[in-house]
């Protein structure tokens, strides 16, 4: 059995004294951002990213996930008790998971979305071990159209999933695309788009980019809108669930695993887009609909199960195409890649403990969650009830020196504080920042293969066309943008979204 | 004139606007580059496609914005928040290996806090202190940051 094989030498490599210390760190750093609103894990994670540089690539990507999904956990802490998602994958269980706290049934809330996460984690970690490896074997035989073609398709659906108008997610990938060209060429080493800068000859760096709108531009953006009050923390009573309410979340659980699993792999999706479509799925099969905002246990365990479920299984992507489905995802990516580790379906043959490594830490993560938690529901609480204008000076110091730490550069500071100010104009503008962030990612990827497909056809583009595969995936691309365009389906998934 | 424009989209058409220029001063920058041709695309080949689909892309918010009613929803940019933040941050850049961490960070965490509406002094600057003595303890003597305490500007 290879995977049987495969696993033991992920758990001989995850269990390693080192690698379940960096994995604890990373959970609880997760956990703690989770609680605190106005601090996602894309911040979070640009901001740990230079102190993993001394570290192995495997316990760097074993911390930086296990903040990813211990996220997941935190979030849901906050949404129950004080009606305030600290992680925007938590907002749908704000409506249910807040209302049961208001009836004195808190606790059933948290153990229902602690036990969920764990079983849709547990699951989504099988799902991965599983078809990761096959997957990349098959992305073995892409050519270089097949990867152009993928890309192109892995960007329209993240214009697809952004809220807001078409043409400004469509405008944002393509600034990411245009972003991410700057500096050398690879091919003729001419530098690009440089302004004649010797800083900018390598590039923007990835971290300044996605601190400067995920961090600054994010704070700014909270603090105009900021608001003092703080609602009132509910007690948490007893964290036991009753018969009944142990039945009534068995389905939601499954169904809400399922629909994670699959929502997390596509293109744009990951925790957020699961939460929201478990919830969404959970209203529609239910007999008794009008119970949802009320106080229903399903409308907890199903998003829950589900944002967990997705944030595990949005790793296929990146790591077996090389293709990042989301902000986070990227960010990961870009860590591999400052590790010396490109994405790609070569990293399971080539990085065997890597990737089991990684895999057989998720699982171990996800127990230590479910252990950890629940005794410290009233840490995180009062941690969560910190002020954010006590909060905000900390991370904007953090930001800084983060930014700062990677190249030992200041001139990538003054890039995160540029990209801090467009970003918050764009988010004023009703532009969402995450498609710009993937193309940012992919720009150089993009224009590689779309080279080397045309250099090999003699620049003939209907080599796109004519193999099956890459007509396919460009086909779907197409097919999506025709749907988006359409404008009752877009109010359609708006509304989905907003629900 | 200007009573029409605001009676506009103005959030379409200011992204418009900003993505318009972007793509102006990019693809100006990409123009200077060798083209070269489909087959064998150059530096400038992939950078000039690009800028002009975000140009495109951003007449087309632009005309969206002009057609389009406004919704009643303000932009609404906050100088408040936005200028203490930008101030702190360029601080920080311009300062952090002349003064050292210590006191960059302290006047990095005092300007930020500005930002806030419920800034007070004493806390900002009790905020700060502490802040930069968990910095300079985490960062340089924890995880060994190759950046000073104090800088050289303060005679070290």
């Amino acid at each position: 059995m290879d995977l049987l094989d495969n696993l033991a030498l992920g758990f001989s490599t995850a269990l390693g004294f080192q690698n379940v210390l960096y994995c604890f760190v990373g959970v609880l750093l997760g956990t703690l951002i989770g609680v605190l609103p106005g601090l996602g894990p894309v911040a979070t994670i640009a901001m740990l990213l230079p102190i993993t540089f001394g570290l192995e690539p495997v316990s760097a990507v074993i911390m930086l996930a296990g903040i990813y999904y211990g996220a997941q956990y935190g979030g849901s802490t906050t949404a129950i008790l004080i009606n305030l998602p600290g992680e925007s994958s938590s907002v749908v269980t704000t409506l249910d998971g807040h209302q049961m706290a208001k009836q004195g049934r808190a606790g059933a809330a948290l153990v229902t979305a602690a036990v969920g996460s764990f079983f849709a984690g547990s699951v989504a970690i099988i799902v991965l071990a599983l078809f990761a490896p096959p997957l990349a074997r098959f992305a073995l035989e892409f050519g270089p159209p097949e990867y152009f073609a993928l890309m192109v398709l892995g960007l329209i659906a993240s214009v697809a999933l952004a809220s807001g108008a078409i043409i400004k997610a469509l405008a944002m990938v393509v600034l990411g695309l245009l972003l991410g060209l700057i500096g050398r060429d690879l091919n003729t080493a001419l530098p690009r788009m440089t302004f004649d800068l010797m800083a900018m000859i390598d590039g923007l760096q990835f971290v300044a980019i996605a601190m400067g709108v995920f961090g600054l531009g994010e704070i700014i953006r909270n603090l105009d809108s900021e608001q003092l009050s703080r609602g009132t923390v509910a007690k948490v009573g007893r964290l036991m669930l009753t018969r009944e309410e142990a039945r009534a979340i068995v389905k939601p659980i499954l169904r809400g695993t399922v629909l994670g699993s699959i929502l997390g792999i596509l293109p744009g999706g990951g925790a957020l887009l699961a939460s929201f479509g478990a919830y969404t799925v959970e209203k529609k099969v239910s007999a008794t609909p009008e119970r949802f905002g009320k106080g229903a246990i399903e409308g907890v365990a199903a998003p829950e199960s589900a944002n967990n479920a997705g944030a595990q299984s949005s790793f296929i992507p990146m790591l077996t195409l090389g293709i990042p489905p989301n902000p986070v995802m990227a960010l990961l990516a870009g860590a591999l890649i400052l590790h010396g580790i490109q994405p790609g379906p070569n990293v399971i043959s080539e990085q065997p403990t890597l990737f089991w490594g990684l895999i057989a830490s998720m699982w171990i993560g996800n127990l230590m969650l479910l252990i950890l938690n629940l005794p410290l529901v009233g840490m995180w609480v009062r941690l969560a009830s910190t002020p954010y204008h006590l909060l905000f000076p900390v991370i904007v110091v953090f930001c800084c020196i983060g930014v700062l730490s990677v190249n030992n550069a200041t001139f990538d500071v003054l890039v995160m504080i540029g990209a801090g100010v467009i970003g918050y104009i764009l988010l004023k503008l009703d532009c969402e920042p995450a498609p710009l962030l993937l193309g940012f990612i992919l720009g150089p990827m993009l224009e590689e293969y779309l080279r080397r497909t045309l250099l090999i056809s003699r620049g003939d583009p209907s080599v796109f066309f004519t193999r099956p595969l890459s007509a396919t995936l460009l086909a779907f691309a197409v097919l999506l943008l025709v749907l988006m365009v359409l404008p009752s389906i877009r109010s359609r998934t708006n509304e989905a979204l907003k629900e | 004139m200007l009573g029409w424009l605001s009676r506009r989209n103005l959030k379409d058409v200011l992204a418009g606007l900003l993505f318009i220029a972007i793509a102006l001063i990019l693809g100006w920058q990409a123009s200077l580059l060798p083209f070269g041709t489909a087959m064998r695309m150059d530096a400038g080949y992939f950078p000039l496609v690009l800028s002009s689909l975000l140009g495109l892309l951003g007449v087309a918010n632009l005309i969206k914005g002009l057609v389009q009613e406004n919704d009643g929803t303000a932009i609404g940019f906050k100088l408040v928040a936005l200028a203490p933040i930008v101030v702190g941050t360029m601080f920080f850049a311009l300062t952090v290996r002349g003064l050292g961490l210590g006191p960059t960070t302290f006047v990095t965490a005092f300007v930020s806090a500005f930002a806030s509406r419920y800034f007070r002094p004493l806390v900002a600057l009790g905020l700060a202190g502490l802040l930069s003595v968990f910095c300079v303890v985490v960062f340089v003597y924890g995880l060994g940051v190759p950046l000073p305490v104090f800088g050289p500007w303060l005679g070290n």
